[in-house]
């Protein structure tokens, strides 16, 4: 090319080769090198993970195969090791917390986005935002001098009295166990999902909100009429994220849940959930239990990243309607 | 039936002929506005009104951006509580009564003074949902069926969408949705009908449809529509209010230069504000 182009008489046409310096023309190449081998290097990073969890629980993995999924007992004298006990443990401390979590953050969202005095909604939001930021090793020692000895005394007996007879409310009182847990989460994940709510609301265009109030609509039935509705998907997804962020969480569930065994319907005893179970052994584990550790571990990241998925799809979902599906 | 006739109605001209000499001074007042000022924060946005508006009249308000039209229109129906700075002064009274009194709840107001906006927005719901949300709200819930296609039918929807009623009403075409919005409005019997740039959004055959619906509508509901397309007013209303926007050193703020009945407003103007507006000459 360069030999056609300097066959043109050079005076009359405008040179169209590059005359910048030689560093900003490579500049060009290497940020688009830079930035690939980042994306690169974070999508390699997820792979080089899961596989080094699924080789390190390989030993329990062809062991038990997916029977361990389905028994129950972690028997470390006895060498027998078996899932069921925590993914029970991370499935209704996880579900619970939500179950809780998702009225209250919801509400929140409403009153900080439709109903608080306007100079207070970025304080509040702020402050509700700012308990996400506590550290869960915090949370969980906040759990065991406050919270475990209220709900083993005070929360607990009251509960057994009045509802006794549902199961979830038999047994005796703790000062650490499942209904423990299911609060310190609650109040872990109520930040994530009230904050994305709010966000949520405050995006209903104001077309929308000023047509349901124009028919003579109160504010509780266009929240209910039109905002609810129209953020559906999108709660939808803030709700699995903060299940996502439920049961992954270790630290401060080991602290608060009491490490205890098997499946029980009262709220009240000790249990597991997978991830205090890895973070609590796993420093003096050995041989078969440490690859079955690890294989507690796998199943935890499958299921986020199912999970993660799932929030994504109905993310998606969210999207698309709001730009004119039906 | 009226969606039939009006389908077949001619393009519409300027000046329809219209029925007897207007004599709005024989008719009720609908509004009654007094010294009606409204700001947001602190800059008066439009400025001491008096203005009438009578029963089964269409009532245009016209005048350049920024003359405080919309903020007239959605004063009427106590709009403006939903903007946090708007203050409102002086008196609006309705049917005799001040709006912004004492004991006065907002949301009655509102369900009697109805509103069509600039921009169509329908409900994320099916055109059938879209109707019958007002309805249900408001516990009109009795015969739901045939009072959603009278309104449908009323706003000249009904032939157009009868047979997909169930599909979400973003399927519609702009003019549709503007038509479904005004079903919506007229779905639960309002007293009055604001519109705020109802056809702005629109193109120009929609925007004749709409028209043509005023001319129907006005029968049964006092109407007021905010527009900046002078024809439309000459088209449409029977009355029709010029605003304006008087500068001053701090910016300025909309008043009501002039009210009459239109062809008035049109041909002799006793201002010459309006008359430089209407003849193109500002604006």
């Amino acid at each position: 090319m360069s030999a056609r182009v300097s066959a043109v008489p050079s005076t009359t046409a405008p040179s169209l080769s590059s005359r910048r310096r030689l560093g900003d023309r490579l500049g060009d190449g290497a940020l688009h090198g830079l930035t690939a081998a980042a994306a690169a290097a974070a999508a390699a990073l997820l792979i080089a993970i899961a596989w080094k969890i699924f080789d390190v629980a390989h030993p329990a993995i062809s062991k038990y195969g997916f029977g361990f999924l389905t028994h129950q007992g972690w028997d470390v004298a006895r060498n027998k090791f078996a899932a069921l006990d925590f993914i029970w443990g991370t499935a209704v401390t996880s579900f619970a917390a939500l179950l809780i979590a998702t009225p209250v953050s919801i509400a929140i969202g409403l009153y900080l986005s439709e109903l608080a005095p306007r100079g207070a909604r970025t304080v509040i939001a702020s402050l509700v935002e700012l308990l996400a930021a506590i550290p869960s090793v915090v949370l969980g020692l906040w759990g065991i001098l406050v919270l475990g000895p209220f709900v083993g005394q005070d929360l607990e007996p009251w509960l057994h009295r009045h509802l006794g007879f549902i199961p979830l409310f038999s047994g005796t009182p703790e000062n650490a166990g499942i209904l423990v847990a299911i609060l310190v989460l609650t109040i872990m994940v109520v930040p994530i999902i009230s904050s994305i709510c709010r966000e949520l609301f405050v995006g209903v265009p104001t077309e929308l909100e000023e047509g349901a109030l124009a028919l003579g609509a109160t504010r509780w039935e266009m929240v209910r009429g039109v905002i609810l509705p129209y953020t559906r998907s999108g709660v939808a997804a803030a709700v699995i994220l903060g299940f996502g962020r439920a049961i992954g969480e270790a630290i401060a569930v080991t602290q608060v849940m009491g490490a205890g065994h098997g499946i029980h319907w009262s709220l009240f005893a000790t249990g597991d959930t997978l991830a205090s179970r890895i973070a609590e052994q796993y420093a003096g584990a050995a041989g078969l239990q440490v690859a079955s550790l690890v294989y507690l571990a796998a199943i935890l990241l499958v299921i986020s990243l199912l999970v993660n998925l799932a929030a994504r799809l109905i993310e998606r979902r969210f999207t698309y309607q709001r730009t004119g599906g039906s | 039936m009226d969606a039939d006739t009006m389908q077949t109605v001619a393009p519409i001209e300027i000046a329809q002929p219209r029925e007897a000499p207007l004599s709005a001074s024989g008719r009720e007042a609908v509004f009654v506005t007094r010294g009606l000022t409204v700001s947001y924060g602190k800059a008066p946005a439009v400025s001491n009104v008096d203005l009438s508006i009578y029963r089964n009249l269409v009532t245009a308000i016209i005048g350049p951006s920024g003359c405080g039209k919309s903020t007239f229109l959605r004063s009427l129906n106590r709009m403006n509580d939903l903007i946090p700075a708007a203050k409102v002064e002086g008196e609006v009274h309705y049917h005799g009564q001040n709006i912004y009194g004492d004991g006065v709840d907002p949301v009655e107001v509102r369900r009697r003074i109805g509103m069509v906006f600039q921009k169509p927005n329908p409900f994320p719901k099916s055109i059938y949902d879209n109707v019958a949300w007002g309805l249900r709200v408001l516990g009109m819930k009795d015969d739901l069926d045939s009072r959603i296609e009278r309104a449908l039918t009323q706003a000249a929807l009904w032939d157009e969408v009868k047979d997909r009623l169930k599909k979400g009403a973003f399927g519609l075409s702009g003019g549709q949705q503007q038509r479904l919005c005004i079903a919506r409005a007229i779905a639960v019997e309002p007293d009055v009908v604001l519109l705020d740039e109802p056809a702005s959004a629109l193109d120009p055959i929609a925007t004749s449809k709409i028209e043509d619906l005023m001319h129907e509508l006005k029968n049964e509901y006092t109407l007021v529509i905010v527009t900046h397309n002078m024809q439309q007013a000459a088209r449409v209303a029977d009355m029709t209010a010029f605003f304006t926007l008087e500068r001053t050193e701090s910016g300025g703020h909309g008043v009501l230069v002039e009210y009459d009945e239109t062809p008035k407003i049109f041909t002799q103007p006793s201002d010459k504000r309006t008359e430089g507006y209407v003849t193109g000459r500002f604006g």
